[in-house]
């Protein structure tokens, strides 16, 4: 009975409106997270170990090194400072590399789009999903930094609670990214390029490590334009005080980075599937 | 639904369909008809067209001209409605292999749209119709080449579609999977579920396929039942000449000045129809005629 049901539903809303039936369907949506999330609990295990210990290994050797020389940098203890960093630096690595690589696995090798374009999902609700899920795997991961600082001594603050928020905001622009960037490339080799001209740069010079204001003029307006620098100074205010409207045009710079990034990358990957 | 109640019978409708890639043409002006409740068969050698005409179906092929219509749903508009109504088979494996048996259906249980209380029944039903219940709890890693072909095929049919395209479903398998894989075919049709089948085993169409269409660079040059285009094309009965190239030539030569039909068989000359001549025949060995004639005597002998 409920088959039938289900039959006219779809059968009406393409009747109504021929050009947009059923654009982002929450099912279809629902059903490439399904997917997503049981394929997961094939490889959890290596992937949490990954996305926890490398940001901690950063944190440990920069916060404790550095922090030897060091000892406060723009007026926070250097280990606070490189700890709330960091959490940026967990949601670049958990959220680019796996849509990056997974994108084109799934598209090259295990040609698993083609098994999910056979039913009645479209290429936007494929990237949505999977952009999603990887931005929800950036925002449990990116606070891994966070805790391990605040185990070091960061005094922990109610207002940290927002950081997954931001960690997920910026996790799905960086999903949405990867994403396009497997869909525009046509070998997994030329990631390489991408790796060193981007996200290696990206990574350096978002004030995770040092702070931006001790670079030349012309480094700080292109900080500016670098979406993870926005991440960085979102989680430490976050940690350490906020800072009023600058805080507000921070979360508007995430979230006009994850929407571009969004439809570049549906465009991207639907010129990559439908011929 | 004006077309679905104007074309009731026909599961799959082309007509005049083209797709160009740039200078390449790989479908040109196909019309292809599937009745409902029947298995067509779509026969042609590599690079016919049959994969791209596949994908036209489920709109991962988007056609540059012509009408497609898939169980009363134009595509490529209303493409999404036609797909939750029809179950794909892929020619290549494309199963989660780090998942169970179980869990690559239950994925796309949800992927189809079943409602939580309709997924556990209809896994298993598609466990039982590829007879992989005692192996539910196999990743598909262990399965062996069979096995994951029949899980392919239940994991098309998970949501019970009233259409199922079967894109060379027995590629590359031993002749017991494929007789295995045949029969479940075989019964699906019988259940009224309609099919498209593309393959290039002729043996396969003729035992399967209600109608076959013959595709070659892109159009389709015959259509109709297995016995029929036999018929039409090849005769009752051939005769399989052997001997040595040269002698081969030779017969060729004057069967055709007789009037006959010909084929290379690789090691023999095929002179077909020949219930209808009256003149002497060479030495060889009687056989009915097939439709593997037929395709060669289509699609030619030379390999593209």
């Amino acid at each position: 009975m409920s088959n039938v049901g289900r039959r006219s539903e779809l059968a009406r809303t393409g009747g109504r409106n021929r050009s947009r039936v059923g654009r982002l369907d929450r099912p279809a949506i629902a059903g490439v997270l399904v997917r997503e999330m049981t394929n997961f609990s094939s490889y959890w295990r290596s992937t949490t170990f990954a996305s926890t210990i490398d940001p901690t290994i950063y944190l440990l050797a920069f916060g404790f090194g550095f922090g030897s020389l060091v000892s406060k940098v723009a007026g926070y203890d250097y280990v606070d400072f490189v700890g709330t960093g960091t959490v940026a630096t967990a949601v670049l690595f958990s959220s680019v590399f796996p849509s990056m690589f997974g994108t084109f696995v799934k598209y090259s090798f295990q040609h698993t789009y083609d098994a999910i374009l056979a039913a009645p999902v479209d290429t936007e609700e494929i990237v949505t999903a999977e952009a999603l899920w990887i931005a929800m795997r950036a925002g449990t991961y990116g606070c891994v930094p966070m805790l391990v600082a605040i185990a070091f001594g960061l005094d922990p603050r109610i207002d940290m609670l927002v950081v997954p928020l931001i960690a997920f905001v910026s996790g799905f622009g960086w999903a949405a990214f990867g994403i396009m960037v497997a869909g525009l490339l046509k070998s997994i080799d030329n990631f390489n390029y991408v790796t060193s001209t981007v996200i290696t740069p990206t990574f350096l010079v978002a004030g995770t490590f040092f702070p931006l204001s001790g670079l030349p003029q012309w480094a700080q307006v292109l900080g500016n334009f670098n979406p993870l620098h926005h991440t960085v100074e979102l989680v430490r205010h976050a940690a350490f005080g906020w800072e009023g409207w600058a805080d507000l045009a921070h979360v508007g710079a995430l979230v006009l980075f994850a929407l571009i990034m969004w439809r570049f990358a549906i465009r991207a990957l639907t010129r990559k599937l439908i011929t | 639904m004006t077309s679905l109640s104007a074309m009731p019978e026909l599961a799959i409708r082309l007509r005049g369909v083209a797709k160009r890639f740039g200078e390449i043409v790989a479908v040109d002006g196909l019309d292809l008809d599937v009745p409902e409740g029947t298995c067509v068969g779509l026969l042609g050698p590599n690079g016919a067209g049959k994969s791209t005409t596949m994908k036209m179906l489920t709109a991962q092929v988007i056609a540059s001209s012509g009408e497609i219509e898939v169980l009363g749903y134009t595509l490529p508009e209303q493409s999404k409605v036609a797909r939750a109504e029809m179950g794909v088979v892929p020619q290549l494996d494309n199963l989660d292999t780090t998942l169970t048996v179980e869990q690559n259906l239950r994925v796309f249980a949800h992927l189809y749209r079943l409602g939580r209380a309709e997924r556990g029944p209809a896994i298993e039903r598609a466990l039982k119709i590829a007879n992989l219940t005692d192996r539910r709890k196999s990743k598909v890693d262990e399965l062996s080449g069979g096995m994951r072909r029949r899980l392919l095929i239940a994991r098309g049919l998970v949501h019970q579609p009233r259409l199922l395209l079967l894109d060379e479903p027995t590629v590359g398998l031993d002749p017991q999977v494929r007789q295995e894989l045949w029969a479940l075919i075989d019964a699906l049709r019988s259940e009224g579920t309609s099919i498209l089948m593309s393959t290039h085993y002729i043996e396969e169409a003729q035992r399967l396929a209600d109608s076959v269409t013959i595709m070659s660079h892109g159009k389709a040059v015959a259509m109709g039942p297995p016995a029929a285009l036999v018929m039409q094309h090849a005769g009752h009965e051939v005769l399989e000449v052997y001997g040595a190239p040269a002698r081969l030539a030779e017969i060729e030569r004057e069967a055709v000045v007789s009037g006959m039909r010909t084929r290379r068989t690789g090691t023999s000359v095929a002179l077909m129809g020949i219930e209808g001549h009256n003149g002497d025949l060479p030495d060889g060995v009687r056989r009915a005629a097939n439709l593997e004639d037929v395709f060669v005597l289509l699609t030619g002998e030379e390999v593209a």
